[in-house]
């Protein structure tokens, strides 16, 4: 159960997340606004509430890993840490510059908080297997949740990997897979079918639900539903490409893309407006 | 006659040793361990033995989460798969990280006979050559593999370990000391030097047990360890040499051949090389010794070619 204080406050941090993405990205320089904006509620929920972590300490032996198997959308996994102080928010503005600690795409034992090289699609969930497997042999408790696309679920590897945590009975991993139904040219259903993604998965022997991916009431729900079944458990959230940035919502060309001047104020001044009715609104709960 | 024994079978048996010995090890086979011979480690340790199926990409991802998590993992299975399939993962997840997992890549080169060029790795080396962090090793004998796999324990990065089916007599000495990154010479000589790998390098002294009977004195140096290279063996080698010679079971393009070329390319002193192994061929079915015998790398072939360009060299 999760009172609504606490939603109120999630939504604050997600729509702080969001702002900071663009902010990071600037604008007339290409980056992968699309997916790492349909993730960022999920972000948020499992970096500002789910799970256990200690930003001062983030190789604590103990802590729950977050593996983005997507690992384009990694701008949202760097913004959650910077808020969290793993590493500070002004190192935001160097994502992708060179020499700087925030790659293009996830890399281990460079960015703190990171916890994979993943970048090349579908090897991501194969190794939060070993991460969860690693937990079990060794006696550890910690949780281990993995970020796909519904795009990626086109990489043969990942069912490899559905069919490998299912046999194992990992009932320490989550995967949340983010159902924006766009990959990098179109639908992420054109090219191969993804239909009954849900059943498909409940064959392979996973626990299914499916949530909003950006209701935190439905996220936070899905996360405790999932944490609580005795194998691996899917969350199938169905999301909204680009979103928050009513030009980018739903449209593959800003998968990877460089904004104009206008573009970049404008999608500044939606998420602006978005993080300060949120802040009104978490604020108005506390009086 | 000497006992010959298949390096695969010294892994199997030092692997379980290492078991023993390390508690962080742990053992993934992808629906092979028969023929990696993991089966003597899975009997002793089923909890750290993992079957992970006919999905060798899987396997190593899995691998490096893993040692991401402080495990010492061995992947296992035929080289070209385990090299081939396994080409991306090892790279963004293993090699990029230098995470500490180990592939050993069984029943390599064209000794692994009859399932033909679908199942003989001849391009292995230089797919994980072309790897940063990646350490190679090619042992020769049962000995060598021996300590090349107790030594993998230690190391901190990614490795290769190629293994073969073949069966082949001890070629290193009883006092033998293997260290990564060092060649050893096995065999005296000043005129020719031959780098040698894996099998090949018990080919080489039979060769050169020949070519001595023809007034040609052979040296011969086992590169078990073929990244790192011993630059130094083969820069003192050069200095003297009127010949160099390298022998693998694996293609001529990328694997051993190639790293002492790219070596004696920056040197001064840069005598002839000549590249004995699988020249841009894909293998095919037969019996071991017939597809050495077909690709020039049987003892009488090696002699022949030494002699051939000697003959060109003033």
């Amino acid at each position: 159960m999760v009172i609504t204080r606490d939603i109120l406050e999630l939504e604050r941090r997600a729509a702080e997340l969001r702002w900071r993405l663009v902010e990071m990205m600037g604008m007339g320089k290409a980056h992968h606004f699309g997916g790492s904006l349909s993730s960022a509620d999920m972000i948020a929920a499992l970096y500002f509430r789910q799970m256990r972590y200690d930003p001062a300490d983030p190789c604590w032996p103990d802590r729950d890993r977050f593996v983005m198997s997507k690992g384009h959308s990694v701008p949202a996994q760097y913004a959650a840490l910077a808020m969290l102080g793993v590493f500070s928010v002004e190192e935001l503005a160097t994502l992708k510059r060179l020499g700087s600690r925030l790659q293009g795409h996830p890399v281990m034992g460079l960015t703190p908080g990171i916890e994979a090289c993943t970048g090349a699609l579908g090897e991501g969930l194969s190794f939060a297997n070993g991460l969860a497997l690693a937990a079990k042999l060794t006696g550890r408790e910690y949780r281990v949740y993995c970020m796909v696309g519904d795009g990626e679920l086109h990489e043969g590897q990942l069912w490899e990997a559905f069919m490998t945590a299912a046999r194992r009975r990992l009932d320490n991993l989550v995967v949340l897979v983010d159902r924006n139904r766009l990959k990098a040219m179109d639908g992420a259903d054109t090219a191969k079918s993804l239909d009954r993604l849900d059943e498909r998965l409940a064959t392979f022997g996973w626990a299914v639900r499916e949530i909003n991916g950006h209701d935190m009431r439905e996220i936070c729900a899905g996360l405790d539903w999932a944490t609580a079944q005795e194998g691996p458990a899917v969350l199938i959230a169905h999301t909204v490409k680009g979103r928050g940035v009513s030009f980018m919502e739903d449209r593959p060309g800003f998968h990877n893309a460089a904004l104009s001047d206008g573009q970049w104020a404008q999608a500044r001044a939606e998420l602006a407006r978005a993080l300060a009715e949120k802040q009104e609104q978490a604020h108005a709960e506390t009086r | 006659m000497p006992k010959l024994v298949e390096t695969r079978f010294a892994y199997g048996d030092a692997l379980a040793e290492l078991g023993a010995l390390n508690e962080k090890v742990v053992v993934l086979d992808a629906d092979l361990y028969n023929s990696t011979r993991t089966c003597v480690f899975r009997d002793r340790f089923p909890a750290r033995f993992f079957d992970m199926g006919i999905s060798e990409a899987d396997m190593v991802s899995t691998a490096a989460g893993m040692a991401a998590a402080g495990l010492i993992p061995f992947c296992n299975s035929f080289a070209i798969f385990l090299t081939g399939v396994c080409y991306m993962p090892i790279r963004t997840q293993i090699a990029y990280p230098s995470l500490p997992v180990r592939l050993a890549g069984s029943s390599a080169g064209l000794t692994q006979g009859p399932d033909g060029a679908s199942h003989q790795a001849l391009e292995d080396i230089a797919l994980m050559r072309s790897l940063p962090h990646m350490t190679i090793l090619s042992p020769a004998d049962d000995l060598e593999t021996r300590l090349a796999t107790m030594a993998l324990a230690e190391l901190p990065g990614p490795a290769y370990l190629r293994l073969g089916r073949y069966p082949v007599p001890r070629v290193c000495g009883d006092d033998y000391r293997f260290e990564v990154g060092r060649a050893v010479r096995l065999r005296a000589g000043e005129e020719v030097v031959v780098f040698a790998t894996g099998h090949m390098v018990w080919k080489a002294l039979e060769a050169a047990a020949e070519l001595a009977r023809d007034g040609v004195d052979a040296g011969i140096v086992n590169v078990s360890s073929i990244k790192p290279l011993d630059e130094e063996a083969i820069r003192l080698a050069a200095s003297t040499a009127r010949l160099v010679v390298t022998i693998e079971e694996h293609s001529i393009i990328g694997g051993l051949g190639s790293a002492v070329a790219e070596c004696l390319s920056d040197c001064t002193c840069r005598p002839p090389l000549l590249r004995l192994g699988v020249k841009d061929r894909f293998g095919e079915s037969g019996l071991a010794d017939e597809l050495l015998e077909k690709h020039g790398l049987q003892p009488p072939a090696i002699r022949a070619a030494v002699l051939r360009r000697l003959m060109t060299v003033s």
